[in-house]
């Protein structure tokens, strides 16, 4: 229950077939090797608008959306290009819609913090903190209505958990047992306010007790963690035993958006979580697992840097939308 | 034709579109055993259980957001906030996500979710339990929103607004519930952005809102009595609002009052002036007057509510100073 952390038993009983640990590997180079390009195109200015990256995070999204399937549905954050990633959307088209082109996935109108793709389930990243919750218990509910099946995913920040949305949203889901699953991305600050000043309570996860419902803590740096957690709670879910609160504990290398200093946190704190980086982490584990040689993984990193750059080419060479194409989609 | 009350009008709508489409459910505080507050969904519970009028926790904000993700995923929610003053507590569900999702994404998301809520004063209720804030919903892009005075309306438009695949805000008036008047025995719907003049005359125009069209009505007929000629408007809709006849109106007339029970200040009758001025201000040989709640929060006592809140005499006031 609350606070708990996953055991290395659970972690190990739970752990995915090889394939799946490789595409786990996958899904975090991809994200990690788009952070640090979006953040270069947008200090190179070539990128409109603002960006929240979530470098030093791609465990969470990486390790929880492994235990999805396509058809589940998610909600993101402003800090959301793991997430859909992680979900299965392209490259190019993500690409694209940072640059607001006619090809991105919301044809340049919603930009890094709107991006939605209703064919893989994903209900929209959000860009009001604790704005995608409820439409996360919304969609759960839909899904236990039309009996489909589905289970559904609110990702959000530890800040999010001090909005009334998700109180509100975590009771109504428990009061109605829908099959949904709290994800709380813990990166300690709610844009500059640490966690110790969020709330006097150490783990988020001890909320989940309050609403009756199971809650874990994982260290949200190991995706196999995080991907455990979200076994169990997909299970639950679907077994039509209602809702679960996974937080996953981890960091954001950058501010709060690209070109925040951070200066709220220590520089040694920044420095240990870096060196705590999840991805050479996971690779070790995979190599001695023999699961991914250094050699293979060094092809995954070369496959996904020409990925990254096709798709820097492709939202290059898209078209820009028409000034009166802003006139469209306002009404059904 | 059958005489029945708004309340059964607003029933009725719901009972005939769940019976036509099992996607359509409802949601809300007390809407189900207890019936609504005001009685709106009584018996519903009975015909289609409590998955579909489904009584939730005292959370508007989840109230909202579920009726917003279940109508992105398939389903037509009907969710019923109690009184508009609590539309607050959900507004960024109704205001950033269900209005906006459907052009952030692209045009991707179908959002077919009607607010279900009641507004106005004349019940001693104070100043957060009858407001009137149509205008706030009609600001916001991607939001549609009617304000039925009849219960021939409540029906005809409340058909149309389930049926309507984005976001609209049903705003019904807690003193006409009990107001009674003709509806078909046929079905019918009544198409959003579609004035209804409810009574031609010319020598003023007075568009009312809510319950200030019946107002409007009495002041017409009090009028009429001196020999003045007034023609009331009934926009039904003030988004998408029908423009063409209000312009139209006023070209015979000359003259306009805008009544509404909404503050004054940015109101409606600021934006439907502002359109007549744009249109046809040479057809105006008066200006415009509004006749609307004053700028202060509704009083309890009602002395001072029936002070802040105008009625038929004001009408028929602002009618006779533009003559």
């Amino acid at each position: 229950m609350a606070g708990q952390p996953v055991c290395a038993a659970a972690r190990e009983l739970s752990a995915p077939t090889p394939d799946l640990m490789r595409s786990i590997h996958l899904t975090m180079v991809r994200i990690r090797r788009f952070e640090e390009r979006a953040v270069e195109l947008f200090m190179a200015q070539e990128l409109p608008g603002f960006l929240h990256s979530c470098l030093g995070q791609e465990a969470v999204p990486a390790g929880a959306c492994a235990a999805l399937r396509d058809t589940d549905y998610i909600t993101s954050t402003h800090r959301g290009h793991g997430h859909v990633i992680a979900k299965g959307l392209r490259l190019d088209r993500m690409m694209a819609e940072l640059y607001g082109r006619t090809t991105g996935y919301c044809k340049g109108k919603g930009g890094s913090m709107h991006i939605a793709d209703f064919s893989k389930g994903i209900l929209g990243a959000n860009g009001i903190v604790g704005g995608g919750i409820p439409i996360a218990a919304g969609a759960a509910l839909s899904a236990k209505m039309r009996q489909s099946g589905q289970v559904s995913v609110a990702f959000f920040g530890d800040g999010a958990a001090s909005q009334g949305s998700f109180h509100e949203s975590v009771n109504m889901a428990a009061v109605w047992a829908l099959p949904a699953i709290f994800v709380c991305e813990n990166n300690q600050y709610a844009v500059s306010t640490h966690g110790s000043r969020q709330r006097v309570i150490p783990d988020v996860a001890a909320r989940a007790a309050g609403y009756g419902i199971p809650g874990v803590t994982v260290d949200g740096n190991d995706p196999l963690a995080v991907y455990a957690a979200m076994v169990e709670a997909v299970e639950r879910a679907r077994g039509g035993h209602g809702p679960s609160f996974v937080e996953c504990r981890t960091y954001k290398w950058l501010g709060h958006y690209v070109g925040d200093p951070g200066k709220y946190r220590p520089a040694e704190e920044v420095a240990q979580w870096k060196a705590a980086d999840p991805l050479p982490r996971y690779e070790r584990e995979l190599a001695a697992r023999g699961v991914l040689s250094p050699e293979e993984s060094e092809l995954v990193h070369a496959q996904v840097a020409r990925e990254i750059e096709e798709a820097v080419e492709f939202a290059r060479l898209s078209p820009h939308p028409k000034p009166e194409d802003a006139l469209e989609d306002v009404v059904a | 034709m059958s005489n029945i009350f708004y309340k059964e009008a607003v029933r009725d709508a719901l009972r005939e579109e769940m019976r036509r489409d099992e996607r359509v459910f409802l949601l809300g505080l007390d809407i189900g055993r207890f019936g609504g507050t005001y009685k709106a969904t009584d018996g519903l519970v009975d015909e289609f259980g409590e998955e579909r009028v489904r009584d939730t926790p005292l959370s508007e904000a989840a109230i909202a957001g579920a009726a917003v993700g279940s109508a992105m995923t398939g389903l037509r929610p009907v969710a019923e906030i109690m009184y508009i003053d609590f539309t607050t507590i959900a507004m960024d569900q109704i205001v950033n996500q269900a209005a906006k999702l459907r052009y952030m994404s692209g045009g991707q998301a179908h959002i077919p979710v009607v607010f279900r809520t009641q507004e106005g004063a004349g019940r001693s209720s104070a100043a957060q339990h009858a407001q009137s804030l149509e205008a706030w919903f009609a600001h916001i892009p991607g939001l549609k929103v009617a304000l039925p005075s009849t219960p021939f309306d409540a029906k005809g438009l409340l058909k149309t607004a389930v049926r309507d695949d984005g976001p609209v805000m049903f705003i019904e008036h807690k003193l006409l519930y009990n107001s009674r008047g003709e509806v078909p025995e046929q079905e019918y719907l009544i198409p959003f952005g579609q004035a209804n003049i409810c009574r031609e005359g010319s020598d003023v125009t007075v568009v009312a809102l809510s319950r200030m069209v019946l107002r409007a009505l009495e002041a017409a007929a009090e009028l009429e009595r001196e020999g003045i000629s007034v023609e009331v408007i009934d926009p039904r809709t003030v988004a998408p609002l029908d423009i063409e006849t209000i312009v139209k109106s006023v070209e015979k007339t000359g003259r306009l009052v805008v009544a509404h029970e909404a503050y004054e200040r940015c109101g409606m009758g600021a934006e439907i002036a502002t359109q007549v001025m744009e249109r046809g201000l040479y057809f105006l040989e008066k200006p415009v007057r509004r006749v609307c709640g004053r700028n202060v929060p509704v009083p309890f006592a009602p002395v001072m509510e029936n002070y802040v809140i105008p009625g038929a005499a004001e009408i028929v006031k602002a009618v006779k100073e533009l003559l």
